[in-house]
């Protein structure tokens, strides 16, 4: 039975800079570098030590939480530095790429003729574990807990998103080949959503149930799917997947080998020619950047505006993202700022605010808050660019004044901190929303399990 | 360097400083701060706290000045009713602007003037930014009070609706009743006699009292408490040419600063129409019980039970509190089914206090309060609603 998803609430924030559908195949970086913090919720443990050679899918740490849990190397490399923050928390392990790559051998596999206990067994070795995600929580998922099923979306709503229509494009084998082997991890069926007018590369696959999605953002936010096809209630568990990664597990069963080379959006007005490139997760932001970012008070963001993660030039690309977006800075005072007309930002009210005259404008925001931080006053706004079924308000309160049973009754097993970007951009008193919802779920995780 | 340059240099002397917050409050007013995001979504709206308050000042400076001709308009028609004859000519002229000014301004002014003071003293002290909160409510305050308010009284209800009202709950988003409301209600139970009667309605009418010269003017809910003729038309009661409050008199003007909130989604249309439609339904009862001849004319509601239901939504305070007041977004219903049945209600009880409360014939003000201490628990109970959806989602599942 496959159910079509069509969402009225939300907002599409329409900023220039998207990217043009042309890939360029970058070179591989010098330098390479896992953050553990990527993996929201791991403590790491590490096997790899400064010195020692790598070779792309050995791991370099494991979760202490399980041993099975690998944290693979992206590259074939050396370790050179391994950085650690206060109180010695290892903040990324550094690897220098060799010139010449050489992967570790998994062995090819055949899904359909694994068990699965095989199939995880497979996962764990090759480090694709971390891949694999689960709601409640927002963390890489818990293998001893059974999901009752797996959500896949390839529908991207969020601000200048990469279009998996086109960074999949022609990967149908791998990506069958993935879903035949995560379908044996539940019981449950295996639920891909794709936008309503694209081609995918998805729409065939067979295995799964595919569900068409249309509305604003944050209509290709998975929790928003969840809620539509089959909402999260209390002790249940929900798998959730990425397209791309599901292309790294896809190419794992069909070569045997760990890649991690990904298709990327370079998205954002400080982007000279934003279009495509193809990198390896875990490469020097320079060296995807090069030649084409315009860096003066630039904000590099590896992830979308809404979500991302800020990073310098020399940072990293982050694990999990397949976009890095490049904004100008707004650390300018703006001369009555509060009160004059504004028609070059986005709002959706319309005080004195015009872009409800102009929908379809391309707004080359910055990052600017505009405003100071204050409690909440204003309600009824964030009910209108949220979808689920929750009342947002009520749950953030909850989720800050942490009283567990409230913050479960009212549906913190259903959301992920993505799921409250939206109203915290529209958010008058400039609240941190995704802050709260972050800490409220590591709280629940750790007094719950 | 220019001023940017140089507040800047300040602000960064003053960081830290006790005096921070009382600086930042200006500065703020003057510039949109240099501040960009961490963490979190790396753009804004660009709707801030300031904006969505000046939205409703500017919905307010309409009936502001319609108050202020007003004013002096019933002081002088007070005189000489002759000029009620020809309202469109006497209305609009510098002798009534000029009553306007030397009393309403005044009101203003010692309104923004204490209620801010008082805000900057608690920020200092707190040590938080100072909140726009007040901006409204000082606003607010002069239109709901009688035109000959003492301004040394005014102060004082000021200082107790904000510290009381709202700073001892935390400040701005944490109180629980609307301060302009607490600071009405404050005069109203503290000096009655200013706060009601036929004299306090209309300019000089109380120094007058017990002269040659002296005058009156009574509102029209107060004549019809007293089951009395009332001497305006229709007409007037809409475009507000009565005695009343200051700000409150024009349904007209207010209707157009409701369509202009409604319009700039600041202002909830779920609680104004609601509170509407409470009103008119309590009206009909109301009227239902006069057909019925369960009330005569002997009774002392007869002249406000007898009011046709439409007329009671133009009078006294109710559309002033129905688009103003109800819709204030920290002590209304948070919820959006909660608002329907928050605005009904306050409709609803206005009208009832209206017609039963024998000394002071309008309701508007105390049942809003009232409504906003029930506010919460209407907002706990559709919650639960949610809540209870949620559990019997899970349940369905295992049965």
């Amino acid at each position: 039975m496959s159910k079509d998803i069509r969402i009225k609430k939300g907002l599409d924030i329409k900023l220039v800079g998207e990217a043009e559908k042309t890939t360029t195949k970058l070179p591989l970086s010098s330098v390479y570098a896992v953050k553990p913090e990527d993996f929201h919720g791991i403590t790491p443990k590490l096997t790899a030590k400064e010195g020692t050679e790598v070779k792309a899918g050995e791991s370099l740490f494991y979760s202490k939480s399980d041993e099975r849990i690998l944290f693979p190397s992206p590259v074939s490399g050396k370790v050179t530095e391994i950085i650690r923050g206060a109180r010695r928390k290892v903040l990324a392990i550094k690897i220098a790429a060799d010139s010449k790559q050489t992967y570790i051998d998994f062995d090819k596999k055949d899904a359909s003729k694994m068990s699965e206990q095989e199939v995880k067994n497979h996962l764990f070795a090759s480090g694709c574990w971390p891949f694999i995600k689960q709601r409640p929580y927002d963390v890489v998922a818990n293998p001893n807990q059974a999901p009752k099923s797996i959500f896949i979306s390839a529908y991207a709503s969020a601000p200048l998103a990469a279009d998996t229509s086109f960074t999949l494009a022609g990967k149908e084998e791998e990506l069958q080949v993935a879903v035949n082997a995560i379908s044996k991890l539940t019981e449950g069926s295996v639920h891909i959503a794709i936008g309503n007018d694209e081609i995918s590369p998805l729409a065939n696959l067979s295995g799964a149930e595919i569900h068409k999605v249309s509305g604003p953002h944050p209509s290709g936010n998975v929790s928003t799917q969840i809620a539509n096809i089959d909402p999260i209630n209390k002790g249940e568990v929900v798998w959730v997947v990425t397209p791309q990664d599901l292309l790294v597990i896809g190419e794992l069963f069909l070569t045997g080998k760990f890649n991690l080379e990904r298709t990327i959006a370079l998205t954002g007005s400080r982007f000279n020619n934003p279009h495509y490139v193809t990198a390896i997760a875990g490469a020097t932001v320079t060296d995807l950047v090069k030649g084409n970012l315009n860096n003066d008070n630039t904000r590099i963001i590896s992830g979308n505006v809404l979500s991302g993660k800020q990073v310098n030039e020399d940072g990293f690309f982050g694990f999990y993202d397949n976009q890095i977006t490049a904004i100008p800075e707004g650390d300018d005072y703006e001369f009555f700022g509060w009160n004059k007309p504004i028609f070059n930002k986005i709002s959706t009210s319309r005080a004195l605010t015009f872009s409800w005259l102009t929908p379809k404008k391309k707004y080359d925001l910055n990052t600017n808050t505009n405003g100071e931080h204050r409690a909440f006053v204003v309600t009824g706004s964030y009910e209108d660019v949220f979808p689920l079924d929750i009342y947002p308000m009520q749950l953030l309160k909850a989720f800050m004044y942490k009283d567990l049973d409230e913050m479960e009754a009212l549906g913190a097993y259903e959301i992920a901190p993505e799921d409250f970007a939206l109203t915290e951009f529209i958010c008058v008193s400039k609240q941190p929303h995704q802050k709260i919802i972050r800490e409220g779920l590591d709280l629940m995780r750790e007094e719950l399990g | 360097m220019s001023l940017k340059q140089n507040l800047h240099n300040l602000k960064e002397k003053y960081k830290g400083t006790k005096m921070a917050p009382a600086f930042n409050a200006i500065h703020t007013f003057l510039y949109l701060p240099n501040e960009v995001t961490h963490g979190g979504t790396h753009i804004k709206a660009a709707d801030d706290l300031k904006r969505t308050m000046n939205t409703v000042i500017m919905s307010l400076i309409p009936v502001l000045i319609f108050g202020m001709f007003n004013a002096g308009y019933q002081h002088y028609a007070a005189i000489d009713s002759s000029l009620r004859a020809d309202i469109i000519a006497n209305f609009f002229t510098w002798d009534n602007l000029w009553i306007g000014i030397i009393k309403v301004l005044p009101l203003v002014i010692v309104s923004y003037g204490v209620g801010l003071a008082v805000e900057f003293v608690f920020a200092v002290i707190k040590g938080h930014e100072v909140e726009e909160g007040y901006l409204v409510t000082g606003m607010l305050v002069p239109l709901i009070v009688p035109v000959d308010t003492p301004l040394w009284m005014l102060s004082i209800a000021v200082i107790f609706g904000v510290v009381i009202g709202k700073e001892v709950f935390g400040g701005t988003g944490m109180n629980i009743l609307n301060p302009a409301l607490t600071i009405r209600a404050f005069l109203f139970f503290a000096y009655p006699t200013w706060m009601s009667g036929d004299k306090v309605w209309v300019y000089d009418a109380v120094n007058r009292t017990g002269t040659a010269d002296a005058i009156s003017g009574e509102t029209i809910l107060g004549s019809y408490a007293q089951n009395q003729e009332v001497i305006y038309s229709n007409w007037d009661k809409f475009m507000g040419f009565i005695p009343g409050s200051v700000g409150e008199t024009s349904t007209l003007l207010i209707l157009l600063g409701a369509a202009f909130l409604i319009f700039t989604k600041i202002g909830s249309w779920r609680i104004i129409v609601s509170t509407f439609i409470g009103a008119a339904v309590m009206g009909l009862l109301f009227n239902a019980i006069v057909d019925a001849s369960i009330i005569t004319e002997s009774s002392k509601f007869y002249g406000l039970m007898n009011t046709v239901w439409w007329e009671h939504l133009m009078i006294g305070g109710l559309a002033f509190g129905a688009v103003y007041m109800a819709t204030d977004p920290v002590t209304a219903s948070q919820t959006n089914k909660g608002k329907w049945i928050y605005g009904f209600l306050i409709g609803f009880i206005s009208i009832m206090i209206r017609v039963f409360n024998p000394a002071y014939p309008e309701g508007v003000f105390l049942a809003i309060l009232l409504m906003n201490v029930f506010a919460p628990t209407i907002d706990h109970y559709v919650v639960q609603g949610n809540v209870k959806k949620r559990l019997k989602r899970a349940k369905v599942k295992t049965a």
